[in-house]
């Protein structure tokens, strides 16, 4: 192999076993920026040797040994000015095994980095930076600009999240039984919110916001793939089939399409498949909890070959668990409009109007929304105008706010 | 991606250093040095003298007067150029220089611009 092919074939191996080899020197150090520099040092060391010794036949475990190799040189070298990294350097180097590190346990180092990242210690949105960067390998800088944020107010997320970790000795590992399930929960919200992050405002001028998405959906593979959990499965279907809708979701002019009035060939067939089949997968568990129930919901819109044909009495039965799983106003306001779907507007009205005569969703923008709707549905065009007044009234965005004012003028002058 | 780092200094502070000090901590600053050339990401490294020139345009002339261009305690002492992968790695990396660990008393800190890459936005 000529020189150049080599660098070529390791330049290949850094940008997928990357990730990977930096997750393994994580769990082995104990320490993010450790470990960062430990894998370039291990880089460098393969573009040093390889050319002349050959490719290893198992280059990542190669690259994890010479990585941690290295490490411990590093902190040896600067125990001159740091006394403190003299002891360290003596532990990793008596930890290390005389035998490679094997490739299962490289592979698992992924889904430990993932609890590490995601740990309920961080507040969510150092979690998800620290995820993208860690576990992803997203730089800072394009994180940033997919939450729409400067560089350096990502980095410093970055900075805090790992420093807080270090502080209170989170250790690297996947939690045992009794701590599964809250952690699990704090791992799937993490991957949820990032989904979220990306979808709300997927239309056509934030192209970056729809990796978020990808990168979702990518962890939610990682977690079936290394993870037996109903919920992890029934959270990829979730967002495999909102993820479906993608092209059908936007008008060209930047204006949201309502499920009941998007173009349903434009919905990816192949998604919708592969989302339903990891949401039944997760119901046949019987252990499943909201995030598979969100996705059964989801699934059963997905399947409707036109809006009319959608089987609501399914879907109200569905919010029915939903709503005893976890109880929320917003559950309660989807589950009052799939009455009104089933039931007729006049059913769906009296349970939406009850839920806004508590208060607890007078500024949530969907529940004037829907009470316009179902007021004009049912004939009570002035409450109709007044509701969708309301929603303009609250509305964020722009595209929003277009779509208010043009139901408005559409109902005409009261 | 480049990242020009810059490091601040106290001049005042440094110049109140008897010999010993200084000597004592050019000898402290020097593994650290080592270790920044180490890392392999560093482009270029120098140590600046204090004297500064200004030189800027009046009344559509240009003119020299003394420096600095901007009056503050801390002035550029030292810069780097590196190259990272992002923003977070130029953080680690900088943070070998001495002055992110010298700091303290002497008013060392370091500032980190991003290199613009082509045009500027």
């Amino acid at each position: 192999m000529t020189e150049d092919a080599l660098r070529a074939r390791i330049e290949a191996l850094y940008q997928r076993d990357g990730p990977v080899v930096r997750a393994a020197l994580i769990r082995l150090l104990g320490d993010f920026d450790l470990a960062e520099e430990a894998l370039h040092d291990a880089f460098a060391a393969a573009l040093q040797t390889w050319p002349a010794a050959g490719i290893p036949e198992r280059p990542r475990a190669w690259l994890v040994s010479a990585g941690r190799f290295q490490a411990v040189e590093t902190l040896r070298r600067r125990a001159r000015f740091d006394a403190a990294l003299a002891e360290l350097a003596e532990r990793i180097a008596a930890d290390a095994r005389p035998e490679d590190p094997d490739e299962d346990a490289i592979e698992d180092d992924r889904l430990r980095l993932i609890f590490t990242c995601c740990h309920p210690l961080l507040p969510p949105e150092a979690s998800m930076a620290l995820t993208l960067r860690e576990v992803c390998g997203l730089t800072t800088e394009a994180i940033a600009r997919a939450f729409l944020a400067t560089a350096p107010t990502i980095a410093q997320r970055i900075v805090r999240a790992k420093a807080k970790l270090k502080e209170a000795r989170v250790p690297f590992e996947v939690p045992g039984r009794s701590e599964m399930a809250a952690r699990l929960d704090a791992v799937l919200r993490v991957v949820y919110l990032l989904f979220n992050e990306g979808y709300a405002a997927a239309s056509g001028t934030h192209l970056t916001r729809a990796d978020l998405c990808r990168e979702a959906i990518r962890l939610g593979r990682l977690l079936v793939e290394l993870l037996d959990e109903p919920e992890a499965q029934g959270l990829l279907g979730l967002m495999l089939l909102h993820d479906a809708r993608r092209a059908a979701r936007v008008a060209a002019d930047g204006r949201p399409v309502l499920l009941a009035d998007q173009d349903r060939s434009l919905w990816n067939r192949t998604q919708i498949e592969e989302g339903a089949a990891w949401t039944e997968r997760a119901l046949r568990s019987r252990r499943f909890g909201p995030y598979t129930l969100q996705a059964a919901i989801a699934a059963v819109h997905a399947e409707a070959e036109a809006a009319a044909a959608t089987d609501w009495a399914q879907i109200v039965g569905l919010y029915d668990v939903l709503l005893r799983v976890e109880p929320s106003p917003v559950v309660e306001l989807n589950r009052a409009v799939a009455v009104g779907m089933r039931d007729g507007p006049a059913a769906g009205l009296a349970l939406v109007e009850a839920i806004l005569a508590t208060g607890r969703l007078a500024d949530y923008v969907p529940a004037h929304a829907a009470r316009a709707d179902l007021c004009e549905r049912a004939g009570r065009l002035e409450e109709a105008r007044a509701a969708f007044a309301q929603a303009l009234r609250l509305a964020k965005s722009e595209p929003e706010r277009r779509f208010f004012a043009e139901r408005l003028a559409r109902l005409g002058p009261g | 991606m480049k990242y020009l780092c810059l490091a601040y200094g106290n001049q005042e502070k440094m110049a109140s250093l008897s010999k010993e000090e200084f000597t004592a901590l050019v000898e402290r600053c020097k593994p650290m040095d080592e270790e920044l050339r180490r890392s392999g990401h560093l482009l270029s490294v120098e140590s600046l003298e204090w004297a500064t020139t200004a030189v800027r345009s009046r009344n559509g002339k240009v003119v020299v007067t003394d420096g600095p261009f901007v009056e503050t305690k801390e002035q550029v002492g030292g810069l780097f150029v590196i190259e990272a992968r992002d923003l977070n790695e130029a953080i680690r990396i900088a943070s070998l220089h001495p002055a992110a660990h010298l700091g303290e008393d002497l008013g060392w800190g370091i500032e980190i611009r991003p290199i613009a890459d082509g045009c500027h936005q």
